[in-house]
C-alpha cells in the first residue's frame, strides 16, 4: 500500500437523509428496543426532535464511504473486496435523528500490515446540513491478501 | 408508548463496580442477513458459505457491528435512552462464525460501571462472549461512555 496516502481526505459524500423507517429497520436488526428509536412522542419526551438512531447507526453511512476509499487506486490495497472489521469507535456530539441530512468526510488515518494482510484505519466525520458536527468514527479494517495472508 | 422516566437509573445512585443486567442473544444466519440489509453491508463474508470456506472459515461470520449493536442495546435499555451512549469503541479479537443450521450461536453481553466521570457521565467496560459467561471474548469495549439524565 502507498503510505504516502496517509492523511488523504476524500470529498464529502452526497447528503444522506435519515428516514424514520430506516431507523426502525436498523433498530429491529440490532434488537434495539428503546422507545426513542420507535416512537416520536417518546423521543420528544426525552428532548429529541424526532426518533433517534441506535448508537451504531452511523456505520450505515461510514461503511460505504470508507469502502469507496479502500478502492482508491492511489492507495493500492491488495484485494479490496475481502476485508473484515477489526476495530470501531464512534464519538458523538449529539444523537442522529430522523430528518437529519448528513454528509461523511473520510480521512485515511493510517496504514499497516499484519500477518501478510493490509490494515487500514479511517477517520470519518459526520456533519448535519447546517455544518453541525454530529459524530466522528474511527474504523480499522483488515484487507486479506489472497496470496497467503492469514485469516485472524 | 410512554417513557417511564422513573425507571431510568440516576447518576447519583450508581457506584463503580455496578454490573448492568446482562443479556444473551441467539444469533442465526437469518439475523446476519437482516442486519446486512438494514446496515447496507453486503460483504459476502457475512452470508456466503463458499466465500467463507475459500477463506478457511467454517462458515460466514457475524458483522462486528452487529455484535456491537446488540451490546449497545443492553446499555441503552438500562439507561432508558438510546442517545445515552455518547462514546464507544472496541476491538473484535475473534471472528464469530454463524452456521446456517437453524440453531446459530449465543452471544452474551456483560457490562460493568468502572468509573464515575463528570456528571452525568459514567465509564463502562463492556464485553461480548461467544456462548455463555465462560466463552471467549469476541468484542471488548473498555471505554464506553454513558451519559445518564
Amino acid at each position: 500500500m502507498n503510505e504516502g496516502c496517509v492523511g488523504k481526505v476524500y470529498p464529502p459524500t452526497a447528503p444522506y437523509e435519515v428516514g424514520r423507517e430506516k431507523i426502525k429497520e436498523f433498530a429491529a436488526a440490532v434488537r434495539e428496543g428503546n422507545a426513542a428509536c420507535w416512537d416520536t412522542e417518546a423521543a420528544r419526551a426525552l428532548g429529541y426532535p424526532d426518533i433517534i438512531a441506535p448508537p451504531s447507526f452511523p456505520m450505515v453511512l461510514t461503511l460505504e464511504a470508507e469502502h469507496d476509499a479502500v478502492h482508491d487506486p492511489e492507495l493500492g490495497a491488495a484485494n479490496q473486496n475481502r476485508f473484515v472489521h477489526r476495530e470501531q469507535r464512534f464519538a458523538y456530539n449529539r444523537p442522529i435523528h430522523a430528518g437529519d441530512v448528513l454528509t461523511v468526510t473520510v480521512r485515511l488515518a493510517g496504514v499497516d500490515s499484519v500477518g501478510g494482510n493490509d490494515v487500514v484505519t479511517y477517520e470519518s466525520t459526520l456533519k448535519a446540513a447546517d455544518g453541525e458536527h454530529v459524530c466522528t468514527g474511527r474504523s480499522t479494517f483488515v484487507i486479506f491478501n489472497q496470496e497467503g495472508g492469514d485469516v485472524p | 408508548m410512554t417513557v417511564e422516566t422513573a425507571a431510568r437509573p440516576r447518576y447519583e445512585d450508581i457506584e463503580p463496580g455496578f454490573r448492568l443486567p446482562g443479556r444473551t442473544f441467539r444469533v442465526e444466519r437469518k439475523d446476519l442477513v437482516r442486519y446486512g440489509g438494514a446496515a447496507c453491508d453486503y460483504n459476502v463474508i457475512h452470508w456466503d458459505d463458499r466465500t467463507a470456506v475459500a477463506m478457511g472459515l467454517p462458515s460466514p461470520i457475524a458483522h462486528g457491528m452487529f455484535t456491537m449493536g446488540l451490546a449497545l442495546g443492553v446499555l441503552t435499555d438500562w439507561a432508558g435512552d438510546a442517545g445515552a451512549v455518547v462514546d464507544f469503541g472496541g476491538r473484535f479479537p475473534r471472528l464469530v462464525p454463524v452456521p446456517n443450521d437453524g440453531v446459530g450461536v449465543e452471544l452474551t453481553v456483560e457490562a460493568t460501571v468502572m468509573e464515575k466521570l463528570e456528571p452525568p457521565r459514567l465509564r463502562l467496560s463492556v464485553a461480548v462472549r461467544l456462548g455463555g459467561s465462560d466463552g471467549g471474548k469476541v468484542l471488548t469495549m473498555p471505554k464506553t461512555i454513558v451519559a445518564l439524565r
